[in-house]
């Protein structure tokens, strides 16, 4: 890349010629606020947060959009700049509803943070505030348009990320709302529930539903038996909301966290992870064997699954059975752990915490019940679990770490790789390679499917077979695979798709990081590396080798994709409409 | 491309596609297409919003984003008679807003909203280009200007 010199502040910087001047400044630590800005996904210089004084220029220019250039000057810190800046952001809060001691993002909102940051102390104007119904149908997400500042960093995600397209401005002037179209709630358009939107949200303009206090009530009532289990990603992130640097594994201390909280047993969604390599693997085998419909993809992300379902329905067939692992786990615990126990399933509540919204509303499917009870009753996520663990005043950064509970506690580091993209589809490699050969395989890591690549291939042989197998994260990329796959230009036996660009680590339910953060440090690298650590420090590291998995075959399922797998751990999906 | 079960009139979507057809592959599409569906329909309700994103391959939400950012385009069916009454600064100042309220007090509807006969809509709307005239109305295409409050009947039972 080409450098070029520009003058910020009166200070030299050498720079990449293709960076903004807000990344020029940044990279010798200037800090230039900014607000609608989000690397990578929203940078439209709208808000007019950004603003600096270009030597030469009529007036204040936005540095998220300002392209540098061989001896520009650049002052980012003058009386003008100052004054505008505040004044921009008074008119903002001008129609903000201000309500951040009840607000879901009080401590974590960067239109708070600015009004600290930029020294606001009264706020001269008064908008017209239009008082806004709060869309909360959906079961995943809530709209709240009283605190938006139509930034317009959830319509990108939404639209330019994930393909989705369901939100967007509508109206003009102080009637501008970013909406669904026709009035309607987010429940009755095409939303796959991914809550990247929630993620990209500066404010508290868009949260996950809160179901903190159904889950209180649950553990409060003597007469249940309730029972928790954790997604891999969490182990991951939640330590984030306490205050530990990205990365750190808290697997321990979050088992710890959730006895504290007064749960009956915790157990392990990474078990159900080994689980659905069995069934999953078993299938593909089964599919490549027996002429069945190829490429398999996978159903572990039901943000993808809802997605496939109003966006491809042509593909509905392609897509593995095999229930979302939680779902496998809830069924078995109100069956196989049920019976076992002697517990009356009637009276089991199974609470998922899960880096996920869409989990939400996929464990509201009505298909979704193999005893006849919800498989899984409540979904938390990442940030409600945290939330929980401070309300109960638990000190999490000092509690000693705890094992999961037995019987569907132990899991694999191939099911722990669920969390990060390609991790399915390693965990699956590593099964599939040793039941189609019947050898031991040598190298069990497969890094080519690794990585924040937006779609990964890789070539596989067992024996005397080549699987093709491909990776997608993030709907955009989902698409641009399946297009490919439709038209006939590639050929592959499996796909991974996972609805979050990064898979689960960087999830809708994850501890929500600022644009500032974001410019500096990648989650989904970042949260990924501590997945493949704590692959690497586990005994066992292959779905078929987990003891537990064995014996739930041999005492109860009898055999992957057997009669009673079927019946608790498979399922069907459905085209959906749009809109009309 | 499938239809939605609701839309019964096969005759305008079929109009509509032509149109479609007209504009598809030339930049700036959208805005064209909308102002003709509106000819065709009277209006841009969700089947044919629908149908344009569809056909276009954007989402919907680009479609309404348009619809409800420029007032002439309507989510409503207007009436046989569109009543357009401007708002522009010398109508104003010539009392435009006793006007509309005669109007509105006179067909018992809002503005935007469409009489239960189905018969008139009233619009309020920007500069006619009219000023001479002020205050001014339109219903449809006929002009009625220097007008009182009065004459609001007379001109409503002509319709």
């Amino acid at each position: 890349m080409d450098m070029v010199t520009i003058t910020i502040d009166g200070k030299e910087v050498k720079v990449p010629s293709n960076y903004t001047v807000l990344e020029a400044a940044r990279s010798v630590n200037i800090d230039i606020p900014t607000l609608c800005y989000l690397k990578g996904i929203n940078e439209i210089g709208a808000c007019r947060m950004c603003l600096v004084e270009v030597k030469g220029a009529r007036s204040l220019q936005a540095a998220c959009v300002y392209p540098v250039s061989d001896g520009l000057e650049v002052v980012t810190n003058s009386p003008a700049v100052r004054e505008a800046r505040k004044v921009n952001l008074e008119l903002i809060l001008s129609n903000h509803d201000r309500k951040c001691l009840t607000c879901v993002r009080n401590g974590n909102c960067e239109l708070q943070k600015l009004a600290e940051q930029l020294n606001v102390q009264e706020i001269r104007f008064d908008g017209e505030n239009i008082k806004r119904n709060i869309d909360n149908a959906s079961p995943s997400i809530v709209r709240d348009a009283n605190k938006c500042i139509l930034c317009r960093r959830c319509v990108s995600v939404c639209h330019d990320v994930q393909g989705v397209g369901v939100i967007s401005a509508t109206e003009r002037g102080f009637d501008t709302i970013i909406e669904p179209v026709f009035n309607k709630s987010l429940d009755e358009v095409p939303c796959v529930k991914c809550g990247q939107c929630i993620m990209a949200c500066p404010v508290g303009a868009l949260r996950e539903k809160d179901d903190i206090d159904k889950v209180w009530d649950a553990i409060n009532d003597p007469e249940l038996h309730v029972v928790v289990q954790t997604a891999p990603a969490i182990r991951v992130s939640l330590g984030e909301e306490f205050g530990l640097p990205m990365g750190t594994r808290v697997t321990g201390k979050m088992v710890s966290a959730l006895r504290k909280l007064g749960f009956d047993k915790v157990f392990d969604t990474d078990f159900a992870a080994d689980l659905t390599i069995m069934e999953e693997g078993t299938e593909l085998l089964d599919r490549l064997k027996n002429g069945g419909k190829l490429p398999l993809i996978t159903s572990c992300s039901p943000g993808w699954i809802k997605y496939c379902e109003h966006f491809h329905p042509d593909m509905l067939e392609n897509l593995s059975t095999c229930k979302s692992p939680h779902e496998m786990l809830g069924a078995l615990v109100k069956s196989y752990y049920a019976e076992k126990e002697g517990i009356d399933p009637s009276k089991i509540v199974v609470v998922s915490i899960m880096p996920c919204t869409a989990k939400k509303f996929e464990a509201q499917r009505p298909e979704l019940s193999a005893t006849g009870y919800p498989d899984v009753d409540i979904v938390l996520t990442t940030r409600e679990l945290a939330r929980m663990i401070k309300e109960a005043g638990i000190d999490f950064n000092t509690l000693e770490d705890e094992d999961f509970d037995d019987t569907l506690g132990i899991s694999t580091g191939a099911g722990v790789i669920f969390g990060a993209t390609g991790g399915v589809m390693e965990a699956a490699l590593r099964t599939v390679a040793e039941l189609a050969t019947g050898k031991e395989l040598k190298n069990i890591e497969y890094k080519n499917v690794r990585g924040i690549d937006g779609v990964k291939e890789t070539q596989v042989e067992m024996g005397d077979m080549k699987i093709n197998a491909a990776v997608a994260h993030g709907l955009g990329n989902a698409k641009k695979l399946l297009d490919k796959v439709k038209s006939g230009e590639k050929e592959y036996h499996f796909i991974e798709i996972m609805g979050c660009p990064g898979g689960c680590v960087t999830g809708g339910g994850q501890p929500i990081l600022s644009a500032k953060e974001l410019m500096d440090i990648d989650p989904k690298v970042e949260r990924a590396k501590a997945i493949y650590s704590e692959d690497e420090s586990l005994t066992f590291r292959k779905s078929h080798e987990n003891p537990q998995i064995k014996a739930l075959y041999e005492e109860f399922l009898k055999e992957p994709n057997s009669h009673k797998a079927h019946q608790l751990l498979h399922t069907h999906y459905k085209k959906r409409i749009k809109y009309c | 491309m499938s239809r939605c079960k609701n839309c019964t009139n096969k005759l305008s979507f079929e109009k509509l596609e032509k149109v479609i057809e007209k504009y598809k592959d030339k930049e700036g599409a959208l805005m064209p297409i909308m102002h003709e569906a509106q000819e065709i329909f009277g209006y841009l309700p969700i089947e044919v919003q629908n149908y344009i994103a569809e056909a276009l391959k954007i989402p919907i939400t680009d479609v309404y984003g348009v619809a409800t950012f420029y007032s002439q385009f309507s989510l409503k069916p207007k009436g046989k008679y569109n009543i357009s009454v401007c708002m522009g600064t010398a109508c104003y100042v010539k009392g435009a807003q006793k006007i509309l309220d005669r109007l509105k007090e006179e067909l018992n509807v809002e503005v935007g909203e469409t009489t239960e006969d189905g018969k008139f809509t009233i619009t309020a709307t920007r500069c006619l280009g009219a000023c001479g005239l002020a205050p001014v109305i339109m219903v449809n295409d006929d002009v009625y200007g220097r007008l009182v409050e009065d004459d609001i009947p007379g001109i409503i039972k002509k319709y």
